[in-house]
């Protein structure tokens, strides 16, 4: 296993390198640059801009010191917030984004597993169509609807929560389930599919007619094996999750890692750009990693090959 | 308790369901609270919604306008505005003296002006300030601001290396002498201004080099300022916390203990907040619910006009726009009245002038009016009659809903009235930057607000090659009113070539002025001393909290 490990981790550093010299290049690409506004500046100012974020400088020279201070892991200086690194911007950013996507990971788990689980025990009678039309309806309605809608309702007329702001505990519960929400109408899909494959094979007759509890055969044996499509969509979808989401994080006012990662792109900030998307690259590879290991472990048929 | 003991294993995970939906409000402990609003009138703590973050809050880098609004409350400039006219009324410099010539300002400090940290305020002080801002080396985005000063341009672009030489010496601690090049007779107003404002020299120093963008000396716990408020908290993309300042020399009157700027990118979620007891007020305000509030809550609900203009720059170096027949007759088939008050909708000014309404002494006699018929004898005059041969025209604008919808409507008209092609484009932010700047556009839209209250701050927008005028338009004779104006000490005369060169501008048509902005803002009826002002600006010591009931 750890061979593997040590394999899949050499492997993501040239896809890195790919990423952050396609991100370099496409951002010098894109026309607009960091230094223009409405109020035109001076010209000898944004010499004086440039020479000091060193883009001065002909592109390929600043493509090598940038892959330098990138792999001492030094995303450089943010051209938005002058006095700030991308490093501590992202240090400060992360755990906001992190928190949030925990509980909504816990509330995307508990509520698509278990409504999946549930559909799959009597599918095609009443209690398969109910969870399963609410999923489809979830899965319907983007985060940019049901986070208004549930801002409006539980924010301003039950008046149970903030409609946003990161200030309090209770600050989490409606963008955890707004985001958790759309992602528990996949799960609840992806495990009614597994759980249904899984409960028609033949050991799991053999523990029935063992004198087996019901409760024990779904959650001894058919839940290991019917979690399998849930957990290879885990990966990215944790990645996507726990490095913030900018629409969520918009509607509610949330200090995360999602806004910097589509407002450094309109601020042509470049170096919060590039840091915010080798960022969450890593992550992604990483979690692909945490995911495949998973995998083997709940599937014996898989091997670290 | 039957639920509970249920057998099958779907009803148990139906009750496990069941029971995760409903814990959420019991183990957060919601219900109904004080809110926000209601803790901070008691404990006068305001909390106001601030656009977008603030980049940075160091006065000499920073350009915006939430940074300017922070500013405010943890700086204090040589004079301070009045909270219902912005006035000049004394700030550090208790007062003044102004030569016959209206070329010396000689500033008298006050003797108990302090910063943050206990040291006394000095007139050096601000004769480093003012060093800093224009050092080459810092690359100051607003360094024009001084340049008023005698020799301060050529010091900040490197004529001349002896900062001595420039017009600002410290006479005695307490006494600022400040010689300027040409008369100003806005230069009161114009010292207002966040790059007029002192830096604590010392403290910059001790973070680093005193030319060093990324000298770390305005983060929170670096931070010293003169104003009434000092910095406590900047947390990035959520919000700044500045807390009374214990050292501010007019401490007394100042009511507030906080202020919380928050900052949003979403104006919905402002709105949200503001409704929620979050916010006392806000100045975003999404343009659907500004009706909304004024028939409902007109108590809640502000629109103040501010000195900001709406308009199209029209590229007079492409074929058709060169004749300025075409740009008259585009100009005045525009319905301004219909624009403002069913696309708009925010109680904002039709505008038939480029300056805004509100400037004392200055009330610009260029109007136009619409006229569809010249306008279509225009266009003939010019060779498109009934709009036979015109190639057509392309608007820009930037991404943006409200920018659309009045491209739309002009688009609706120009062909109506002239029987014209018009396509629209629409372009990112930074992109339609670009594009604007290198000219490579037709008709774009454009915003501008005044820095200070005097109409050279629209004016000189558009003098030959002007870094914002982006229309490829010149003409030797404004550019000589313009020029002369700013030599001028004499208001009224200096306003009368203002006139003729606004004169010059209606006539010429290098730009259709559209509309005059309004600010609408969402403000707690227990605000107080919070008045509308055109620069949209709110001296903060001022301002306090009182139950709306009392």
């Amino acid at each position: 296993m750890l061979r593997f490990i040590l394999r899949r981790l050499l492997q993501t550093i040239p896809v890195l390198f790919v990423v952050a010299t396609v991100t370099f290049f496409m951002l010098r690409v894109a026309p607009g640059g960091p230094f223009d506004e409405e109020k035109r500046i001076p010209e000898e100012i944004v010499r004086k801009l440039e020479a000091h974020y060193g883009l001065d400088k002909p592109l390929w020279q600043q493509y090598l010191i940038q892959m330098k201070n990138l792999l001492r892991g030094d995303f450089g200086p943010s051209f938005k917030y002058p006095k700030r690194t991308v490093n501590e911007l992202i240090a400060d950013a992360f755990p906001v984004s992190l928190e949030l996507g925990c509980y909504a990971l816990l509330v995307a788990l508990t509520l698509g597993i278990v409504a999946g689980v549930i559909a799959s025990l009597r599918p095609n009678t009443a209690s398969d169509y109910v969870p399963m039309a609410l999923a489809m309806i979830g899965i319907c309605f983007p985060t940019f609807v049901t986070g208004p809608l549930l801002s409006n309702y539980f924010g301003l007329q039950l008046g149970w929560f903030n409609p946003g702001g990161w200030f309090f505990p209770e600050d989490r519960v409606l963008p955890a389930l707004t985001l958790g929400f759309y992602y528990a109408a996949y799960i609840s899909r992806l495990t009614r599919g597994g759980m249904l494959e899984v409960l028609n094979q033949d050991y799991i007759r053999t523990a029935r007619a063992k004198g087996a509890s019901e409760s024990r055969v779904v959650v001894r044996h058919a839940l290991k094996g019917g979690l399998l499509p849930v957990v290879s969509f885990m990966g990215p979808a944790a990645a996507g999750l726990l490095t913030g989401s900018f629409v969520v994080e918009t509607i509610f006012n949330i200090p995360g890692l999602g806004r910097f990662f589509v407002m450094s792109a309109f601020n042509r900030d470049y170096t919060m750009v590039l840091g915010t998307v080798l960022f969450y690259a890593t992550l992604i590879v990483l979690l692909n990693l945490v995911v495949d290991v998973i995998l083997v472990w709940l599937n014996p048929k898989l091997k670290f090959e | 308790m039957s639920l509970l003991r249920c057998r099958t294993v779907q009803c148990r995970l139906c009750v496990l369901l069941a029971v995760v939906l409903c814990a959420f409000p019991f183990l957060t402990g919601c219900g109904k609270r004080h809110t926000r609003v209601e803790t901070g009138i008691r404990d006068q703590i305001l909390h106001a919604g601030n656009g977008t973050d603030p980049q940075d809050l160091d006065p000499h880098i920073t350009t915006g306008e939430p940074e300017h609004k922070i500013l405010m409350a943890l700086f204090e400039g040589l004079v301070t505005e009045a909270p219902d006219d912005l006035r000049p009324l004394p700030g550090v410099a208790e007062r003044w003296d102004i030569s016959e010539d209206g070329l010396v300002y000689t500033f008298h400090l006050r003797t108990n002006a302090l910063w943050s940290n206990g040291d006394p305020v000095t007139a050096q002080d601000f004769v480093n300030s003012y060093h800093h801002m224009l050092l080459p080396e810092l690359g100051a985005r607003y360094r024009e601001m001084l340049y008023p000063i005698r020799n301060a341009e050529a010091f900040s672009t490197g004529r001349i290396t002896d900062f001595n030489e420039v017009g600002a010496k410290a006479l005695d601690p307490h006494t600022l002498e400040i010689t300027l090049h040409s008369p100003v007779p806005y230069f009161l107003s114009l010292i207002m201004h966040n790059s007029w404002f002192p830096v604590h020299l010392p403290t910059i120093l001790k973070h680093g080099d005193i030319a060093e963008r990324a000298n770390r000396w305005s983060l929170p716990g670096n931070f010293v300022g003169n104003g009434p408020f000092v910095l406590k908290e900047w947390k990035v993309n959520s919000h700044v916390l500045v807390e009374k300042s214990p050292t501010y020399w007019d401490r007394d009157n100042v009511k507030l203990n906080a202020i919380y700027f928050y900052s949003t990118e979403n104006v919905d979620a402002e709105e949200r907040a503001f409704r929620a007891g979050m916010l006392h007020l806000t100045k975003d305000v999404p343009q659907t619910k500004i009706q909304v509030y004024q028939q409902n809550q007109p108590h809640l609900i502000r629109c103040e006009p501010i000195l900001s203009v709406y308009f199209y720059r029209l590229n007079v170096t492409s074929p058709p726009l060169r004749d300025k027949r075409v740009r008259r007759a585009l100009a005045l088939v525009i319905d301004r009245e219909l624009l403002v008050k069913h696309v708009t909708r925010g109680g904002q000014v039709p505008a038939y002038q480029l300056t805004p309404p509100g400037i004392p002494g200055y009330e610009p006699r260029a109007r136009f009016s619409e006229d569809v018929a010249l306008a279509q004898r225009l266009m003939a005059e010019a060779g498109y009659p009934n709009g036979n041969n015109f190639p057509g025209v392309n608007i820009l604008f930037n991404t943006h809903e409200g920018h659309r919808a009045v491209a739309e409507a002009i688009q609706q008209m120009w062909m109506k009235h002239l029987n014209i092609r018009v396509t629209l484009r629409n372009e990112e932010w930074k992109v339609y930057l670009n594009t604007t700047q290198s000219m490579d556009y037709e008709v774009a839209r454009a915003g501008w607000g005044g820095d200070y209250i005097d109409p050279g701050t629209f004016l000189d927008l558009f003098i030959t090659d002007g870094g914002n005028n982006e229309t490829g338009w010149s003409h030797a004779e404004y550019d000589r009113l313009i020029q002369e104006a700013a030599r001028t000490g004499d208001m009224k005369k200096r306003f009368e070539l203002f006139q003729k060169a606004e004169d010059i501008l209606m006539d010429e048509m290098p730009i259709i002025p559209l509309y005059f902005y309004t600010r609408p803002t969402l403000i707690h009826p227990a605000v107080r001393n919070f008045y509308p002002t055109l620069l949209d600006l709110h001296p903060w010591k001022y301002v306090y909290l009182e139950p709306p009931s009392s």
